[in-house]
């Protein structure tokens, strides 16, 4: 097949694309510049679009012996990535950009345009395995990817490559080595790679501005202190809330729920966190075969999460998921992605939470 | 393999190759007094002779330089410095808008860090400096110009400057003139003296010399502020080891394009009118960007409706085809090319072209090919769309 190898400089990628040209594929490697204006280097571990991963990509990409070029995807990936991910956290949602940009930019703008280009796939480092339209995770559970791919249809997971899901990671690095690619021993990226230094809450300050409001206690309604933005906080947050003083009976206080309407930020107690019932919409079915009534399945609901047993039921346009025990930290705007086993059956995105037993 | 990107750069000349091989055998700095240095110090002395001779200049006027770039940073940077230190009222530059970047991020920079007043000539919609928009400004600045610089030839859309004209407007307004004349020496006639012009940049690599060498050749009345101090080579104006393998290289081919100029153009301007054609009669909605005439015998410039540069460029490359964006930047990502828009195309048109570039060894089987890939090729990048 003629591929399109997606190259962000990792040795991810790097890997997958030379994987792909061993099977005998027709390889072009392809590096994102996903960033309006690129810094120089990377600072540490962070940080996916500099000059320097462009140069790595290339450099890996002249090893393999395939062509390389940069597509510019700058403006695409701000406004369906990064606008999305402010005006997100602004709705008082937690979002997942790696998600959404494998959603829109690597699976959708990029393969969109590889296809009408005379490709037949698009290849990708993700850690997840791919075979016969069947998404499951990779071996190494650490590093397995398949929650921020579960997003994908079935039509673009007809075009996807995914050649490293029966590796580790140790593996993947030790064969980067002994192929002689420079980027075997760089560090794996972390968090958000248009947030180099990390700051989320300041990135997200920058563009939406202070915009002080009231930390609440959830229980007394009492106010407890302020804050500059509702946006800085996700659900299940216990650091960094400022309150100056402790409840009442000594334990730690966690974000339970962000209202961007009054810009108020609830806290409570961690047992307050507890949800057992999942409201999600914009379902993805990967599997062939629809449920029509409930099912019981794992769910993941969040990025490192772990899978829960809980049924899902088609409820109108989306899913109302319950689950089996309680979790928390369940954020919206997060994925609730269903399993059988270590396959992936679909996926929908998290609308609200509760808790039966309280409402009950 | 069909290599349409003379403009990016040029195969050596086989007796180039030849002559720096054989410098690069030699020892000897040419700035040392013994003999070996001596005999270094020759190398560059006659390479200086045959330069100046090509090029209608005297010997003293060429300045050795690591390449056009420098060229064009030292002509358009030590121009103004000194200027201005004769006279601080001297911070205006004249400049066109569609200057390499070599010139035109020099000229930003005088403007961001030294407070020049920078003035940029605009063209018509083929590429051409507007004269009288150039001699108003002329006239507009009188008494407080430091520096004027307008292109020989434009590098992306083959564009011809009046450059003649321009540069006795200047010198009737007494400020020095520069042009960047890297992709012209070879194409067109280039005589330096009879030109007018008070600087001139030359480029190694873009007429069959060795990379990393040029000239800046600078009228003898011409005051210029180094950018580089040191040993105090090169008239004070340029310090630095002098470089006499490259150096060679550079004099035999500047001497053997001057040589070949006036047949090489027939031949291109043939090959080029075919290439034109032959893309027209594949695809008959592309436009010919630049002046259809007066321009650049080696250079074709087509913006294709509805399609990706960068799409153009990955599938002709694919075939074997070898052209350029006609813009670049070093992250390799295309930005609308600050040519085109100067010309008045909409963004859609300046991402959505390409430059095929003729030169010494182009042939009709280069033409061929791309005749043979370009309908398909277009029609391929038509269905993943326009530029974004």
């Amino acid at each position: 097949m003629k591929v399109l190898a997606a190259m962000s400089g990792g040795v991810d990628s790097a890997v997958a694309a030379a994987r792909a040209a061993d099977a005998g594929h027709d390889v072009t490697g392809v590096h994102l510049a996903l960033s309006e204006s690129p810094q120089s280097h990377r600072t540490g571990a962070r940080g996916c679009c500099t000059l320097e991963d462009s140069r790595d990509a290339r450099r890996a990409a002249d090893v393999i012996g395939i062509p390389f070029y940069v597509w510019g995807m700058a403006e695409r990936f701000g406004a369906d990535v990064v606008d999305n991910f402010v005006a997100e956290y602004a709705a008082g949602r937690t979002p997942n950009p790696c998600l959404r940009c494998n959603e829109k930019i690597k699976f959708a703008a990029v393969l969109d345009r590889a296809l009408a280009l005379g490709f037949d796939a698009v290849v990708t480092g993700h850690h997840a395995r791919l075979s016969g339209g069947v998404l499951r995770r990779s071996v190494d559970a650490a590093k397995d990817q398949s929650y921020v791919l579960a997003v994908l249809t079935r039509a673009q997971l007809a075009h996807s490559i995914f050649p490293l899901g029966d590796s580790t990671k140790v593996q993947v690095r030790a064969e980067a080595a002994e192929r002689g690619l420079t980027v075997a021993d760089k560090p794996d990226s972390h968090d958000i790679c248009f947030i180099p230094d990390g700051d989320t809450a300041g990135f997200l300050r920058e563009r939406l501005g202070e915009r002080p409001g009231e930390i609440v206690d959830a229980v007394s309604g009492e106010v407890l202190g302020g804050h500059d933005g509702s946006f800085a906080y996700t659900i299940g947050q216990r650091r960094g809330l400022r309150l100056g003083r402790p409840a009442p009976d000594g334990k730690p206080r966690y974000v339970l729920d962000i209202s961007p309407v009054t810009n108020t930020v609830r806290v409570g107690p961690a047992e307050a966190l507890d949800v057992d019932e999942i409201t999600a919409v914009r379902p993805v079915w990967i599997v062939a075969a629809e449920p029509e009534g409930p099912l019981r399945c794992l769910v993941q609901i969040r990025a490192h999460g772990s899978p829960r047993p809980a049924t899902v039921i088609p409820a109108g346009q989306g899913w109302r998921v319950e689950l089996d025990a309680p979790d928390r930290g369940v954020a919206a705007g997060q994925a609730v992605v269903l399993y059988d086993g270590d396959t992936v059956l679909g996926s929908a995105t998290i609308d609200s939470a509760r808790s039966r037993a309280v409402t009950a | 393999m069909a290599y349409l990107d003379h403009a990016a750069t040029t195969p050596m000349l086989p007796e180039a190759v030849s002559a720096m091989t054989a410098a690069l055998a030699e020892h000897g700095n040419p700035s040392s007094l013994h003999a070996s240095g001596r005999r270094a110090r020759r190398t560059v002395e006659e390479a200086r002779e045959r330069v100046a001779a090509a090029l209608g200049a005297r010997p003293s006027e060429v300045v050795f330089t690591g390449g056009g770039t420098e060229s064009d940073n030292l002509a358009v940077k030590g121009i103004f410095w000194a200027r201005r230190a004769a006279d601080p009222r001297h911070t205006v530059v004249l400049a066109s808008a569609v200057e390499h970047h070599a010139v035109l991020d020099a000229v930003e920079w005088l403007h961001a860090h030294e407070g020049a007043q920078v003035e940029l000539i605009g063209v018509d919609g083929l590429g051409r400096v507007d004269v009288a928009a150039f001699e108003a400004a002329l006239d507009a600045h009188r008494d407080r110009l430091a520096v004027a610089t307008v292109m020989w030839a434009n590098n992306e859309v083959g564009t011809v400057q009046p450059v003649v004209s321009l540069a006795a407007a200047a010198r009737a307004a007494g400020v020095p003139f520069h042009t960047d004349a890297a992709q012209a020496v070879g194409q067109l006639p280039v005589d330096f003296a009879a030109s007018g012009v008070s600087a001139m940049t030359v480029a190694g690599h873009k007429l069959g010399g060795p990379f990393g060498v040029g000239a800046l050749v600078l009228g003898r009345d011409v005051a210029c502020t180094p950018l580089l101090h040191g040993g105090g080579q090169e008239r004070d104006v340029r310090s630095g080891t002098l470089d006499a393998p490259s150096i060679a290289g550079f004099a035999v081919a500047v001497e053997a394009a001057v040589k070949a100029q006036a047949d090489r153009a027939v031949h291109l301007a043939e090959l080029r009118e075919e290439l034109v054609a032959r893309v027209l009669a594949e695809v008959p909605d592309a436009i010919l960007n630049g002046d259809p005439r007066d321009r650049l015998p080696g250079n074709v410039h087509f913006s294709f409706p509805g399609c990706e540069g960068d799409a153009l460029l990955m599938l002709l490359d694919a075939r074997g085809i070898e052209c350029s964006t006609g813009s670049a930047c070093s992250a390799g990502v295309a930005q609308p090319s600050h040519v085109l828009v100067a010309m008045g195309a909409d963004s859609e048109r300046a991402r959505g072209s390409l430059r095929f570039s003729l030169g010494h060894t182009s042939t009709l089987a280069d033409v061929d090919a791309l005749a043979e890939a370009i309908g398909p090729v277009v029609e391929r990048a038509r269905r993943a769309g326009p530029a974004r």
